[in-house]
């Protein structure tokens, strides 16, 4: 069934712990893989720290940690989804980077009311694939600055 | 918009600035005809524009203000207060106007029928008489008994009534002479000294403002007027206006540039034979020609940021009745556009400030024997790499009384933490939030928000404020901040494997701190510190601040870098220190600007990020201020075992050990052997530009000819001495307890020290020697007998031995009983040494009133009483030395 165009949004996928995870393809400038974080003493947790990208620096944030899960082995890769907020460059650490999906409204649901503050504030919504669930990251909300975290 | 009113909208802008402070220059010199004619033709140029672009209302108030200042051309009109108010006020309301068009892109509606009536009353000489607003008919004016002016074809209809055509104006112009410019000669002066070209006049050609006081004397007309008025036109030609984003633009890609440079140094440095250093040497010069160039573009007169500041101080004097100067100096200092932007603000803030609480009424200053007019002074020059801005006033002052009570209101610190502050601590109360003592809060300087954001935006862009006050003199504020944001020097330090860069502004100096070196790291119940020239410097482990594990460096040594920022010095210890760099400061994105230690980041030559400290932040970390913190330790120094001292070891003559104590020692120092030259039979060395004289502490003055020769250098006062010693061993601290006396010229008797027997030498003989040249003139007559009066069982155990050290035949009694009994029994001193209230009250008793007391005690301020010389504080021992030798000097002439 051929998507309607005009109600579709395409995603790009990422993995986070196992997660699938999706972000609107037009808030994502580049995807990279992070070389040389330098890390960032008495910054928040989930600040992973800052790295140069072709003489930009770009502070990098880790999904894991933003989303409360366990960090990943230092041993294991991950890539970065990269942001541009104003002149501000953002990257988004995940495990892996997947395809790039167009889904419509059909598959379309709205965050689940049971989900745990922290995730609630996170997500957009959520959308039904075949095999498991999309889980649609709103970028802003994770790079947020002012990051107040639900009791 | 429509560029051509986006360009009108800037230009007049800075026409109507000008006008302002011309204005406010020709009302306090109605006779300063150029000011006039300038006033004249920048407004008459504003309505000729206005009339061009169609914008009737703006023309028709700029054609009333022009009506009334003809008037004052003519002679027909006195320019007092009223008139010039109102000429203001026509400015105002154009402001008023202007700013509507820049928003909508049309004139906003409105009525000026009022304010155009009362230029035209008073031009006309009219009480308040109702005029219609001039209409651009081709028909004279009716109500106006003139007659009808003559066609002009410039304009396409005949003149109105005090309308004179562009032709006519021109030619008066270019006729009249030019206001003088204010130290045209220092202008030139300044250019060649920054050898910075002050090329930004605006393209219209109006003269740079003068460096004047606003009440000054006005530019008296000269042959000199004729040629700057000349030169201004050229001026004007060899300028351009450029849009502020374009050189933004301009700016990060030369960065940019500088970045990539950096790279390529990085990379031909390791590659020993590449062939491209040459052509890197080339780019490398090129780059840093462009940089400075483009920094330059950059670079705007702070003078800018004073333009308002005549117009409020007039307007502050006109409201509250004051009667004010402003006096202006270095106007042409340039400073970074955006560092100018960010302290327009607090500028303007701090003269409202003066103008408003600080300057009083006429009749105050009067009483206070002050000339009624009251000056502010605005001063700017560069220094090293910042600019300082100076902000002074004859005013009031700081009332530290006022201050106390509003901390103390303001719950800011308690009743006895307020006793121990200095009145400059006091003083910096005024920064804190919230803080204002006055009584009335105008609308003019508003609530005392003002203070602490002020000095709030100056550390934000890495500068830093002091200020200077004296109640009933006046109040000073210096504020210093670097020329530019951009790119800045940084020194390179590692904390663990980590590297972080410190602004070179703020380092004052680089310490090795540990064993083998003049400086280790103490620690006291946590808090820790360095020697550094006599003072204890506070120092932070850089590793602590960031929450990084401790290295060794930490613990005893490693690299201090001392630090200087909002006005307090400490050193931060850091692992290593690598090596200076030129970085481009790079903001960090808003998750981490809230890190108070941070100011930015950057990318280094090989790539890699790192984190800009700001000094600032780390100064915060501390918990004390560096003059609370000398309080404390202070106290901590005698808090430690009182009787133990440090002594320095030192092998003389003999291959015994002797002793001094570390306290009377100003240096120790080397000198190369062969320095050492005999004087008039006395031996010298040159020394910090004066002779030093020298002896040797064996008695027997032979000095090393080649080779080091250590020496144990005294000074007192204005003289210094030299005291040889063939090895420097050790020092320890010890208690020192003298248990023989010795009669042997130069050695004051024998303690027990590290187990062993060792001489305690008497340094004040061998300076004596040393002054005096000859080394058989005999040992003072005895050694000078003081008495010790001290009631405080651990000051007397601190002192006693010290005394001793120091050549006195020292008698200690505990209480005014025991120095009764001695007195009772004829005992003679030749000072007396000790508790003040006790002193004091032997003297009232009569007992030694001849003999010159000296004080000792924590509080030593304020203590003096007839005959006491001085109040010392204990862990003043060198000054405590210093002053009991001149004392016992004065008794010598008198005691038995």
């Amino acid at each position: 069934m051929a998507l309607d165009y005009q109600t579709s949004r395409e995603f790009v996928t990422v993995r986070i712990a196992g997660q699938l995870c999706g972000a609107l393809v037009s808030e994502i400038r580049e995807v990279f893989a992070p070389q040389a974080i330098t890390a960032v003493p008495l910054a928040r947790p989930e600040i992973a720290g800052l790295l140069n990208l072709r003489g930009r620096i770009v502070t990098v944030v880790d999904a894991r940690i933003r989303l409360g899960l366990p960090p990943r082995d230092p041993e294991a890769p991950c890539m970065s989804l990269g942001l541009e907020r104003g002149a501000e460059l953002f990257g988004v650490l995940v495990d892996e980077v997947g395809e790039v999906l167009r889904l419509g409204q059909d598959t379309f649901e709205p965050v689940p009311a049971h989900l745990d503050p922290r995730w609630r504030s996170l997500l957009s919504g959520v959308h039904r694939l075949e095999t498991e669930l999309l889980a649609i990251l709103d970028m802003d909300r994770l790079i947020a600055a002012d990051m107040a975290m639900a009791a | 918009m429509d560029e051509l009113i986006g360009e009108f909208l800037a230009e007049t802008a800075e026409s109507l600035d000008t006008i302002d402070v011309e204005l406010v220059k020709f009302e306090s010199d109605p006779t300063d005809r150029a000011t006039l004619d300038n006033i004249f033709r920048l407004l008459h140029t504003i309505k000729g524009t206005c009339g061009f672009l169609g914008l009737s209302r703006l023309e028709a108030v700029a054609h009333a203000g022009e009506t009334l200042l003809g008037k004052f051309r003519d002679g027909t009109l006195v320019a007092d207060s009223a008139a010039v108010t109102l000429v203001l006020q026509s400015l105002d309301r154009i402001k008023l106007v202007l700013a509507g068009l820049e928003e909508t892109g049309n004139e906003p509606a409105g009525d000026d029928s009022a304010l155009i009536a009362e230029l035209e009353a008073l031009a006309m000489g009219e009480a308040a008489a109702p005029a219609p607003a001039p209409e651009p008919e081709p028909e004279p004016e009716p109500l106006i008994a003139e007659a009808d002016g003559p066609y002009d074809a410039d304009l396409g209809r005949p003149l109105r009534p005090g309308e004179v055509s562009l032709a006519d104006l021109e030619a008066a112009f270019l006729a009249t002479e030019g206001p003088e410019l204010a130290g045209t000669v220092l202008e030139e002066e300044t250019e060649t000294e920054t050898g910075i070209e002050a090329d930004d006049e605006p393209a219209f050609g109006a003269p740079a403002v003068p460096a004047r006081s606003a009440s000054g004397p006005s530019a008296p007309a000269g042959a000199a007027d004729g040629d700057a008025a000349r030169s201004d036109g050229v001026r004007a030609q060899s300028t351009i206006r450029v849009n502020v984003d374009v050189l933004e633009t301009l700016m990060t890609t030369v960065s940019e540039l500088v970045l990539a440079r950096n790279q390529l140094h990085q990379i031909v440095r390791e590659n020993e034979d590449s062939a491209l250093k040459g052509p890197l040497q080339r780019l490398s010069s090129v780059t840093a020609e462009l940089q400075d160039g483009v920094m330059k573009t950059r670079m705007q007169p702070v003078g800018d940021a004073w333009r308002k500041l005549p117009r409020i101080v007039r307007d502050t004097q006109q409201d509250l009745g004051k009667k004010i100067r402003l006096i202006m100096d270095g106007e042409d200092t340039e400073l970074d556009r955006q560092v100018l932007e960010l302290i327009k603000d607090p500028l303007t803030h701090m003269v409202r400030n003066s103008a408003d609480h600080g300057i009083e009424i006429p009749a105050a200053r009067l009483a206070a024997g002050k000339p009624e007019t009251g000056t502010i002074r605005l001063s700017a020059y560069h220094e090293g790499g910042a600019i300082i801005i100076k902000i002074t006033d004859d005013g009031a002052g700081l009332d530290p009384d006022k201050l106390r009570a509003k901390a103390l209101e303001k719950g800011l610190a308690t009743a006895d933490e307020l006793a121990t502050m200095s009145e400059q601590q006091i003083q910096r109360f005024i920064f804190a939030a919230g803080f204002s003592t006055a009584a009335k809060v105008t609308n003019l300087s508003g609530r005392g928000v003002g203070m602490d954001v002020v000095r709030t935006n100056i550390e934000q862009i890495g500068g830093s404020i002091d200020l200077a006050s004296e109640k009933g003199k006046g109040t000073s504020f210096a504020i210093k901040i670097p020329l530019t944001l951009a790119i800045v020097s940084a020194l390179i330090v590692k904390a663990g494997d980590a590297r972080f860069a410190l602004p070179q502004l703020a380092v004052r100096e680089l310490v090795r701190a540990g064993e083998g070196s003049a400086h280790s790291i103490e620690s006291l119940n946590g808090a820790r510190m360095i020697r550094l020239r006599n003072r204890l410097l506070p120092v932070v482990s850089l590793n602590t601040v960031l929450g990084l594990p401790e290295t060794s460096s930490d613990a005893s040594h490693g690299y201090v870098v001392v630090i200087e920022a909002a006005g307090r010095k400490l050193g931060v210890v850091v692992d290593d220190v690598l090596d200076t760099e030129e970085i481009v400061v790079k903001p960090l994105s808003a998750q981490l600007r809230g890190i108070q230690v941070y100011s930015g980041a950057t990318l280094l030559g090989d790539g890699s990020v790192i984190i800009i400290l700001d000094p600032n932040g780390l100064s915060q970390q501390l918990a004390h201020s560096s003059e609370e913190t000398q309080a404390a330790d202070e106290m901590a120094v005698s808090a430690v075992d009182p009787s133990r001292q440090r002594l320095l070891l030192v092998r003389a003559g003999e291959d015994d050990v002797k002793a001094v104590p570390v306290s009377l020692i100003t240096r120790l120092e080397e000198f190369d052997g062969s320095s050492i030259e005999v004087v008039d039979a006395r031996h010298v060395v040159q020394y910090r530009g004066r002779l030093l004289p020298l002896a040797h502490a064996s008695g027997v003055d032979v000095f090393k000819r080649d080779g080091r020769q250590a020496v144990l250098v005294f000074s007192e006062e204005d003289r210094s001495a030299g005291v040889a010693v063939d090895e420097i061993l050790d020092v320890v601290e010890e208690t020192l307890d003298l248990q023989m006396g010795s009669e042997r010229p130069g050695v004051i008797g024998s303690a027990i020290i590290k187990g062993r027997a060792t001489e305690v030498l008497d340094i004040a003989w061998h300076m004596e020697r040393a002054w005096s040249g000859s080394p058989q003139r005999p040992a003072r007559a005895g050694r000078h007998p003081i008495l010790l009066v001290e009631p405080d069982a651990f000051a007397r155990r601190m002192m006693a031995p010290l005394l001793a050290a120091a050549g006195y035949d020292v008698t200690v009694v505990s209480g005014l009983r025991e120095a009764r009994d001695a007195a009772q029994m004829g005992a003679q001193y030749a000072a007396l040494v000790g508790d003040p209230a006790a002193l004091d009250t032997l003297a009232s008793e009569g007992h030694w009133a001849d003999v010159p007391r000296l004080g000792v005690s924590e509080r030593a301020h304020g203590m003096h009483s007839e005959g006491m010389l001085a109040v010392m504080r204990p862990a003043d021992r060198g000054g405590l030395i210093a002053a009991l030798d001149r004392a016992a000097r004065t008794g010598e002439t008198r005691a038995a």
